[in-house]
C-alpha cells in the first residue's frame, strides 16, 4: 500500500482539495488501486531512453516583442465570484 | 427530398447553394430535432436564437455569393470549447455560470466559415471519462439500443453529447476533443465517424485544458467526406497556441477517392488482446479482407510497448490535469465556497466543484508529480512514452496506415463500470497509444454487434498524414456500407 492515510492527507493539501476524514480510507483504496496498476511500467527498460517532452518535432515559434490584443479588465472580472475596484477579492491573507 | 436532418454536410452545402432549401429552414428543422431528442441529453446549452439569427445571415451570404465553406451548416459544439458570451463549463460544477469573454480559435474558424451553432454538447466532466457519465448535467444517452432489450446504453466519452447529436440527427456535425480516445471511442459507440487529427494540427487555444500534450480538437460527422470538410476549416496554425504547427493545410477533400490499391496496411499483433470479444475479432478480420480485396497490402506489424500505453497515459494525463486544473480556485471564475482562510476557501471550492473522477485524477497527478515520486512515476512514464512513439515510427517505415478496432466492446449499459475506474480506463486500450504518439486516428462505423450496436474500426496514420487515413477511411466506409441510422430510436418520446 504505497498510499496510506497520511499520504492522502498530504496529497489533499497539495492539490487543495478538501477531503472529509471519513472519506480518507476510501480515497486511499482507490488511489492505491491505480498506483498499483501503473507500477507495471517498472518492467520496461528505459535506461538509455530520453523522456518524451514534445509530441511533434517543432521549433518553438517566436513572435515580435510587441503589444498585441489583450483582454479587457472589466470582461475578465465579469466572471469572478467577487470583485471590487477592478480587483479580484479573496479572503484576508495578511493581518 | 429526404428530411433535411438526414443530409450529410456535403449534400446540405450543395442543396443550400442550389437554393433547394434555405439555411433558415435547415436550422429550424435541426432546432426541432434537438427538441425531439431532448431525452438523449445531448445538449447542455441550447443557442436557438443565435442559430436563427446566424442562419438568416447565411441565407443573405449565399444569395450575395459570399458564402463561407460551411455556410448555414448547423453544428453542435462540445462544452469544452469556450464560446464568447455562451455558457461554457466543461460540464463541471466548478465552472458553473462561466461565460467566456473570448472565442476558441477552432470555433471562431467555424463561425467565420458560416457554420451555425445549435448549442453546447454534453461531455464527461473536463473530458475525463469514457461513457459521458461524469457530466454534472447527467449522462447523455446513446440513440442506439440493443434490439432485444431496448436497454439504455452509454454513448461513450468524453465527447458523448457530440456523438449523440450527430447520430440522432440533431446536428449535421459536431466538434469534439480527443485526449486518449474521446472522439474516436464515442464515434464507434454511436455509429458515426470521429477524427482525431495529429497533435498540433488544430489550435488548442480557448479549449478548456485537460492534458495539454495530448488534447486535440477534431470533428464528429456522419461521413468521411464531412469529416474532411470540417477539418478543412478547423485545422491550421494559430499564433496563440505555440504547439500548433505552422504547416500548410492541404485540401482534405481533394484526394478522398484515391483508393487503397498498393496501400500498405499494418495490423499490430499486440492489439489482439486476451479475451477479445468474437464480434470485435470478426469485424477486424472483415476490415482486413476488404482492404486485401481492393488491392491493399496487409502487413503484420509489432508495436511491442502497446500494453504499457494505458498505465503511461494514466500517469501523464492526470499529471498534466492536476497542473491545468489548478486554476479553478474560486477567485477568477466559477464556484466559490467560503472557508476559514484563503487555502481553506480553495480546498472547499474545489471539493465542492469537482466530481469524483476529476478529484481522483487531480490527486493521482499531484502524487506522481510530488517530491520524491516525480522520477519514479512521471519521468518514467515520459520515457515509456518515448518507446511507444518509437514503436509507431518504426512501424511506419513499412506501412502507410495501421488498422485496429476502435474499442474493445460496443456501447455498454448506462451506469456500468462507474464503480471501477480501471475497468472504465480499459475502454481506451486501442485509442490511447496513438494519442501518446500524437498521431492522427479516425474511427469508421463498420458493422453491428450481435445485439445490434454499432462497432468502429480505427485507422492510425503518420504525423500530419490525415489525407491517407481519410482516403483509407473513405474506402472502409464504402466497403462497410454502414447505415448510420439508429434503428428506430429517433424522435421517440419514451426511453
Amino acid at each position: 500500500m504505497p498510499i496510506d492515510k497520511a499520504t492522502v492527507q498530504r496529497i489533499s493539501r497539495l492539490a487543495r482539495i478538501h477531503i472529509d476524514d471519513n472519506e480518507i480510507e476510501v480515497v486511499a483504496k482507490e488511489l492505491n488501486g491505480i498506483i498499483n496498476w501503473v507500477e507495471q511500467l517498472k518492467e520496461v527498460d528505459t535506461d538509455s531512453i530520453e523522456p518524451m517532452t514534445s509530441v511533434v518535432e517543432l521549433k518553438l515559434p517566436k513572435r515580435k516583442d510587441m503589444v498585441n490584443d489583450s483582454a479587457d479588465r472589466q470582461e475578465l472580472l465579469s466572471n469572478s465570484p467577487e470583485s471590487e475596484d477592478g480587483f479580484f477579492v479573496v479572503p484576508k491573507v495578511v493581518e | 427530398m429526404s428530411k433535411l436532418t438526414e443530409l450529410t454536410v456535403a449534400d446540405a452545402i450543395s442543396g443550400l447553394r442550389k437554393k433547394e432549401f434555405s439555411a433558415v429552414e435547415l436550422t429550424e428543422d435541426h432546432i426541432n430535432a434537438v427538441k425531439d431528442s431532448q431525452e438523449l441529453n445531448a445538449y447542455v446549452v441550447k443557442t436557438f436564437d443565435l442559430a436563427r439569427q446566424r442562419s438568416i445571415l447565411s441565407d443573405k451570404k449565399i444569395s450575395s455569393g459570399e458564402a463561407g465553406l460551411l455556410e448555414g451548416i448547423p453544428i453542435a459544439v462540445k462544452d469544452l470549447f469556450c464560446t464568447k458570451g455562451v455558457h461554457s463549463s466543461a460540464c463541471s460544477k466548478v465552472l458553473d455560470g462561466f461565460q467566456p469573454p473570448y472565442e476558441s480559435t477552432v470555433t471562431q474558424k467555424l463561425w467565420d466559415s458560416g457554420a451555425v451553432m445549435l448549442g453546447k454538447a454534453n461531455m464527461d466532466e473536463f473530458a475525463m471519462g469514457s461513457s459521458n457519465s461524469t457530466s454534472c448535467y447527467g449522462p447523455a444517452i446513446n440513440p442506439w439500443t440493443p434490439k432485444e432489450t431496448g436497454e439504455q446504453r452509454v454513448p461513450g466519452g468524453s465527447s458523448g453529447g457530440s456523438a449523440v447529436a450527430v447520430a440522432a440527427r440533431a446536428a449535421l456535425a459536431a466538434t469534439g476533443t480527443d485526449t486518449g480516445g474521446s472522439i474516436r471511442q464515442p464515434a464507434s459507440f454511436c455509429g458515426v465517424v470521429g477524427l482525431k487529427p495529429t497533435y498540433g494540427r488544430c489550435s488548442r487555444w480557448g479549449i478548456i485544458a485537460f492534458a495539454s500534450s495530448l488534447d486535440q480538437a477534431g470533428p464528429i460527422t456522419r461521413s468521411v467526406k464531412d469529416a474532411a470538410l470540417m477539418l478543412n476549416v478547423m485545422a491550421g496554425f494559430d499564433s496563440k497556441d505555440s504547439t500548433s504547427l505552422d504547416k500548410n493545410v492541404p485540401d482534405y477533400v481533394k484526394d478522398l477517392d484515391q483508393g487503397v490499391k498498393g496501400l500498405r496496411i499494418g495490423v499490430p499483433e499486440e492489439y489482439r488482446i486476451d479475451g477479445m470479444l468474437p464480434e470485435i475479432t470478426a469485424l477486424w478480420e472483415q476490415g482486413i479482407e476488404w482492404f486485401k480485396n481492393a488491392g491493399g497490402e496487409i502487413k503484420e506489424i509489432s508495436l511491442p510497448h502497446t500494453k504499457y500505453a494505458l498505465p503511461t497515459y494514466y500517469i501523464i494525463a492526470p499529471a498534466e490535469a492536476s497542473s491545468n486544473l489548478a486554476r479553478y480556485d474560486g477567485v477568477r471564475f466559477g464556484l466559490r465556497e467560503t472557508g476559514d482562510d484563503l487555502i481553506d476557501m480553495y480546498s472547499k471550492s474545489r471539493a465542492k466543484g469537482f466530481g469524483e473522477e476529476v478529484k481522483r485524477r487531480v490527486m493521482i497527478g499531484t502524487y506522481v508529480l510530488s517530491a520524491g515520486y516525480y522520477d519514479a512515476y512521471y519521468l518514467k512514464a515520459q520515457r515509456v512514452r518515448s518507446r511507444i512513439a518509437k514503436d509507431f515510427k518504426d512501424a511506419f517505415n513499412d506501412v502507410d496506415v495501421i488498422l485496429t478496432p476502435t474499442a474493445p466492446t460496443g456501447a455498454f449499459a448506462v451506469g456500468e463500470k462507474t464503480d471501477d475506474p480501471i475497468s472504465m480506463y480499459l475502454n481506451d486500450v486501442f485509442t490511447v497509444p496513438a494519442s501518446l504518439a500524437g498521431l492522427p486516428g479516425i474511427s469508421i462505423p463498420s458493422g453491428l454487434s450481435p445485439e445490434g450496436m454499432p462497432l468502429g474500426l480505427q485507422l492510425i496514420g503518420r504525423p500530419f498524414d490525415e489525407v491517407t487515413i481519410l482516403s483509407a477511411g473513405r474506402f472502409l466506409e464504402t466497403a462497410a456500407d454502414f447505415n448510420c441510422l439508429p434503428s428506430d430510436n429517433i424522435g421517440r418520446k419514451k426511453l
